[in-house]
């Protein structure tokens, strides 16, 4: 019985991260225009967005491999499989033993091969700038995203992220520089990885701007549709993971009763509001930082998180 | 508890000031760096203050005030009219990249976590690594200072050695005011002299760039 | 019983290169040699695989009167030897496989034919081997036979020079090693392998050794800086030949490192693990770097090779420093996962060299930057060659993904070393592990995407052809075995814990008795992964969504020109190519560590000739080590050979003069 609540459970968390995704995003977008004093789209426009391409035929270039059209299924698949491991409004959940922090950084990396790939498929120079420039992105931010998970790891004794989020809970932990860095040096990855401003503008069309954009030029369709999506699914899951590392109260444990998942579901829309509101704030109050000051940033954000295992490498306090 | 809390949060104000001198180190805009230096030099007074309460020292409540006024907001003002009057609004250039230069920052405050903690074996651990933390800002701004081509962050620098040498000094519990009066009116002295000299080299040879200066040097075959 | 027939298996391939030296042009030579060599590497891996599977514990050692005199020649087989011949001879049935369809194509047969079953032969006796003798003397025609193989098509520019530089450092390597069995043998000569694990050598000895064998086996497994002969050497031969090398050959140098160090030497000092530590995470950085730099498709694998290889060593140090401080199940956890890396890469990279392999065939290029758009002309390989590509980027659900992960869990384990300089070191390799990893990815995305994708760049790339089945089911044998050791690990984790208790004396938990089919290699409450879950979730995941959006949404699709924000762009020479990709992260990476500057040279307006780019990379440790070197033999040989033209007087005086420092010398002694 215990198993088949779980089971329940998890389905659940997969459904309910599926449908916060998009009001994340349309959330983010309606507070960045307000705070431009612009009226803005209404919040529950990215689903209008998404049905609305979801019905369009897609239209394929005439040298379009099926690698180019069956990526937009596999980023969506493993997105969505890597947000559905993240516990949001409860743990212990089934598939949480079947992969790890790490498992997810790789998940994510997955789907950031695929699309690299779907950019250079067509043969245009767009997706080329794109997909050159993702990888570098990528590799400075997956070691930093790695290193912030060694420090996690270190600290709670595993790399599951349940296991992290109830340590987190607990009352062992306290106030440590080294959480202080991964936080920062978390919160730097995550914005790089969403292709937020000062990393990238997801509003922009202009060439010489553009990174995950450029990649995504030539998909058109349901293939628009799974990978805005998919983006949008990204970025919940990082504001998740922040959520559920840093700011973990409320996430209900295993078998604990319908009323504290409720009150963990509720708790965790006003974690995502917060951090959404943040996110639009940050972004409005910063400008977007030319290409090559990007490896300096994620260079920064590896630093901090590479200090941060360092010292609890080396002493047992920090 | 609350001593343990106590202790977190003093750690935590000494690992901010690491943090930003990272930051320091990473800018390359002037504004950039004296509005960091703002913020790191406030990151000290509030350190200051934690320690003034938790040793229950008032008088250090006053070390943290000057710091706060003096080094917060005095000298960032004066160097953002500097800035203006001799017309640098450049960027800041670097000897080395700024990649190069924050992996050389992370080798240094491992180098002084490997040399403070095995030497401080008596202390606690958390003011052990206060003191890590504390050498490893001093190290840091002579970093800044050696890998920079620009005067005025060579100054900044110079200010935030100073800003460690506090952090280690109240973390120890206590240091005289009469010192910490001196040291900041040696500061502000040492500053207007160099402000003096910024305006003469500047008038001289029309920049302040270390490197060109360099050139004038007498001496040389 | 099991060592009898490997070693028949041997004779038999040795057998067929010499019966093959007289009848190479026959018409049915090559068919029958890769037929031969199939059907005795796979009963080898087979017996290897039966051996290394039925538990057994005792080793099986057999003493042949061949060799020296008083030495004879004494062969082994246990659970260490077992393994690395499973992962030799599996390379060697699919090098076979591939070469039944490949070799059709070769234009020397008599060069290839008569070397290719003796170095398999001669990789299989290394392993064998139990005396320091038999040891160097297979190792030596392993070596010559691989040798042989590079200089199979000798006319081409570059590989004579290849050939020269491969044997420099193979000598250099065996040298290395003789010197290595000599201090171990020590002064009463005992070179059998069973004499030199009796005898304790002290810490000194002990030192030496490991930096001799680091020297020796290092070289020919590629750490830097003693890799300088791979990246040119291994794309010289032909390509299932490459597909050995890179993934056999550097495993039996594996091999042998292993075997000194962890089995011959015994107890390791702290400072060990370090230094082998640090060699890995440099190796495995420079590694990928170089890699990205290339954009010749085999240089580019070849160096990619250096970088596993740094991976290996790595998971090796931890081991042997967990080990010197006895901790015996997380040197086991490291040492497994350095072990399941070497299986892992011998897999994927031979798939990827078979691929290459079977580019260079069809089109004649070897160089990413004429080639593009064969996914639509070679689908098949394309595929294998995407499978490939994301195995070796360590992307889950495949098996490079398993073998990093072992290594990050083992690094999570070092907090618990209790030497300071290790406290350092291992979280900086933790992170030069995970940047290697993430420029692994877009090494793999850059030669994936730049010769299989886009638009063909020249006529060679546009009239290419499907390669051959043979061919074709070489590579899917090793798809499907990606997929599988990513999918099913515990098995394999099994497998190598009879290996990991002889060298260390523990093994990773057995993985067999988990529910679900997940691997769990310190405790459940640390870390745990399911590969066949994921996998599970994922394909369910997009099967769900396909289906959701084909039934209710849109299933439509139209073909049309690209849109390419409305430029219509006919020439296929405006997409990016190899070098264009790697512009940002050569400009992040390469100003650094290879000083990497670009220059570029625009005509004046009106002037007719193109614009050129040059990128002007410096090597560092060719530059450092190698040419001053090279400089220093030059002009000592210059100059000793002065002693060449001497007048009989002189010879005279060098004869007394020597006769009197010897006498002086006796004297003072005495």
């Amino acid at each position: 019985m215990a198993v088949v609540l779980d089971a329940l459970v998890q389905l659940g968390q997969m459904l309910v991260v599926l449908a916060l995704a998009p009001l994340l995003a349309g959330y983010v977008r309606m507070v960045k225009a307000r705070l431009l004093r612009r009226q803005g789209p209404p919040v529950v426009q990215p689903y209008r967005d998404l049905l609305r391409l979801l019905r369009k035929e897609a239209v394929l270039a005439h040298n379009a491999s099926w690698v180019f059209r069956a990526t937009p299924y596999l980023v969506f698949a493993t997105t969505w499989v890597a947000a559905a491991l993240v516990p949001t409004f409860a743990s212990g959940l089934v598939v949480s033993a079947a992969a790890d922090m790490i498992a997810i950084v790789a998940l994510l990396g997955s789907a950031r091969f695929m699309l690299a790939l779907a950019g250079l498929d067509v043969g245009t120079s767009f997706g080329g700038i794109g997909s050159s420039r993702e990888m570098m992105i990528a590799s400075l931010a997956e070691p930093a995203m790695l290193m912030v998970v060694f420090t996690l790891s270190l600290l709670a004794g595993s790399t599951q992220l349940s296991s992290i989020a109830a340590f987190m809970q607990g009352p062992g932990i306290g106030l440590r520089v080294s959480l202080a860095l991964a936080l920062v040096g978390l919160t730097m990855v995550a914005i790089a990885e969403n292709a937020r401003i000062p990393v990238d503008n997801p509003a922009t069309h202009l060439e010489l701007t553009m990174v995950h954009e450029a990649m995504i030029l030539e998909y058109s369709g349901r293939h628009l549709a799974l990978i805005e999506a998919a983006s949008h699914l990204k970025l919940l899951l990082y504001v998740s993971v922040i959520a559920c590392v840093f700011v973990p109260w409320g996430i209900a444990a295993s078998g604990q009763g319908f009323a504290a998942y409720l009150i963990g579901l509720t708790l965790y829309a006003v974690k995502l509001a917060a951090g959404g509101f943040l996110l639009a704030v940050f972004e409005t109050a910063i400008a977007k930082m030319r290409v090559f000051r990007v490896s300096d940033f994620l260079g920064a954000a590896l630093m901090l998180g590479f200090l941060a295992t360092l010292l609890l490498f080396v002493s047992r306090v920090a | 508890m609350m001593d343990q809390l106590a202790l977190d949060v003093a750690h935590l104000f000494a690992g901010g000031l690491v943090l930003v001198s990272f930051m320091l180190l990473y800018q390359d805009r002037m504004t950039g760096i004296v509005n960091t230096f703002a913020l790191h030099a406030l990151v000290v007074s509030l350190s200051v203050a934690w320690q003034a309460y938790i040793q229950h020292a008032p008088h250090l409540y006053i070390t943290a005030a000057i710091a706060l006024v003096v080094k917060a907001v005095v000298i960032p003002i004066a160097l953002h009219r500097i800035i203006v009057q001799l017309g640098i609004h450049r960027t800041i250039e670097t000897v080395v990249g700024i990649g190069v230069t924050m992996l050389g920052g992370i080798g240094l405050v491992a180098l002084s976590i490997m040399v403070m903690l095995p030497i401080t074996a008596e202390a606690g651990t958390l003011a052990r690594e206060d003191l890590a933390f504390a050498l490893s800002v001093v190290l840091l701004g002579l970093l800044m200072m050696i890998s920079r081509r620009n005067a005025v962050s060579q100054v900044i620098g110079f200010m935030s050695i100073e800003n460690g040498l506090i952090l280690a000094a109240t973390g120890a519990k206590g240091m005289p005011l009469v010192v910490e009066i001196s040291v900041a009116f040696s500061i502000l002295i040492a500053l207007i002299v160099i402000g003096v000299f910024l305006f003469r080299i500047r008038e001289r040879f029309d920049t302040v760039d270390v490197h060109a200066l360099h050139e004038h040097r007498g001496g040389r075959p | 019983m099991a060592l009898e027939a490997l070693l028949w298996c041997a004779a038999a391939l040795l057998g067929t290169s010499a019966a093959v030296v007289a009848a190479a042009r026959h018409r049915a030579a090559s068919a029958s040699v890769y037929g031969v060599a199939l059907g005795a590497t796979v009963i080898a891996m087979v017996v290897a695989a039966w051996f290394l599977l039925a538990d057994r514990p005792l080793a099986d050692a057999l003493l042949l009167p061949v060799g020296l005199p008083w030495l004879g020649a004494h062969f082994r087989l246990d659970a260490l030897a077992a393994f690395f011949l499973l992962v030799v001879n599996l390379g060697g049935a699919a090098a076979s496989l591939y070469g039944l369809g490949y070799g059709r194509h070769e234009e020397a047969p008599a060069r290839v034919l008569p070397f290719f079953p003796a170095f398999l032969a001669g990789m299989n006796l290394v392993v064998l081997a139990d005396d320091a003798f038999t040891f160097l003397f297979t190792w030596e025609f392993m070596s010559l036979s691989s040798w042989a193989l590079v200089m199979a098509h000798h006319r081409r520019p570059g590989n004579a020079a290849a050939g020269y530089i491969y044997l420099l450092m193979a000598s250099l390597g065996t040298l290395a090693l003789l010197l290595a069995f000599g201090v171990l043998a020590g002064p009463a000569g005992g070179y059998a392998f069973d004499s030199m694990r009796e005898a304790a050598p002290s810490a000194r000895v002990s030192g030496t050794v490991l930096a001799l064998a680091l020297v020796g086996a290092g070289s020919k497994a590629g750490l830097v800086p003693l890799h300088v002969w791979l990246p040119l050497a291994h794309p010289a031969a032909p390509s299932h030949v490459s597909a050995l090398m890179s993934g056999v050959m550097t495993k039996v140098a594996v091999y042998g490192f292993v075997r000194v160090v962890f089995d011959l030497l015994g107890e390791p000092s702290w400072w060990w693990g370090a230094l082998v530590t640090l060699l890995g995470g440099v190796t495995a950085v420079m590694g990928v770097l170089y890699a990205l730099m290339q954009h010749d498709l085999k240089r580019l694998l070849a160096y990619h090779t250096v970088e596993n290889i740094g991976i290996i060593f790595i998971g090796l140090g931890l081991a042997l420093a967990f080990q010197a401080n006895a901790m015996h199940a997380a040197a086991a956890l490291a040492l497994t996962a350095a072990l399941f890396h070497v299986f892992n890469h011998s897999v994927f990279k031979s798939l990827l060299f078979f691929g290459a392999g079977a580019v260079l065939v069809r089109t004649g290029e070897r160089d990413m930057e004429q080639l593009g758009g064969l996914i639509h002309r070679m689908p098949y390989t394309a595929f294998a060659f995407l499978v490939g590509s994301a195995a070796i980027s360590a992307l889950p659900p495949f098996n490079g993904f398993v073998s990093e992960w072992l290594t990050f869990q083992a690094i999570l384990l070092s907090p618990a070393l209790p030497q300071w300089s290790l406290k350092f070191l291992v979280p900086a390799i933790g992170a030069l592990l995970a940047l290697s990893a993430a420029l692994a990815a877009a090494c793999f995305v850059k030669a994936f995407g730049v010769t299989f994708l886009g638009r063909p760049r020249s006529q060679a790339a546009r009239d290419a052809t499907e390669a051959d089945a043979w061919s074709l089911a070489a590579m899917f044998v090793f798809v499907a075995l990606c997929l599988v050791a990513g999918i099913l690990p515990g098995y394999f984790i099994d497998a190598l814990s009879p290996v990991t208790q002889a060298l260390v004396g523990a093994h990773v938990p057995r993985q067999e008795e988990l529910s679900w089919l997940m691997i769990v290699p310190i405790a459940e409450s640390r870390s745990s992964y399911n590969g066949l879950m994921l996998f599970a979730f994922i394909v369910l995941a997009a099967w769900s969504a396909t289906y959701v959006i084909h039934r209710w949404a849109s299933a439509a699709t139209r073909r049309s020109p690209p849109w390419d924000c409305g430029f219509p762009d006919a020439s296929p020479v405006t997409q990016y190519t190899a070098g264009s990709f790697t512009q940002p992260i050569r400009r992040v990476f390469g100003s650094l560590v290879f000083r990497a500057r670009e220059e570029v040279h625009i005509p004046p307006p009106g002037d007719m000739r193109a614009a050129r780019l040059h990128v002007r990379l410096r090597d560092v440790p060719w530059d450092v080590l190698y040419v001053p070197t090279a400089a220093l033999v030059g002009f000592a040989a210059d100059h000793l050979n002065k002693m060449q033209f001497l007048t009989i007087r002189a010879y005279l005086t060098l004869v007394f003069g020597a006769l009197v420092v010897l006498l002086m010398v006796l004297g003072i002694w005495q």
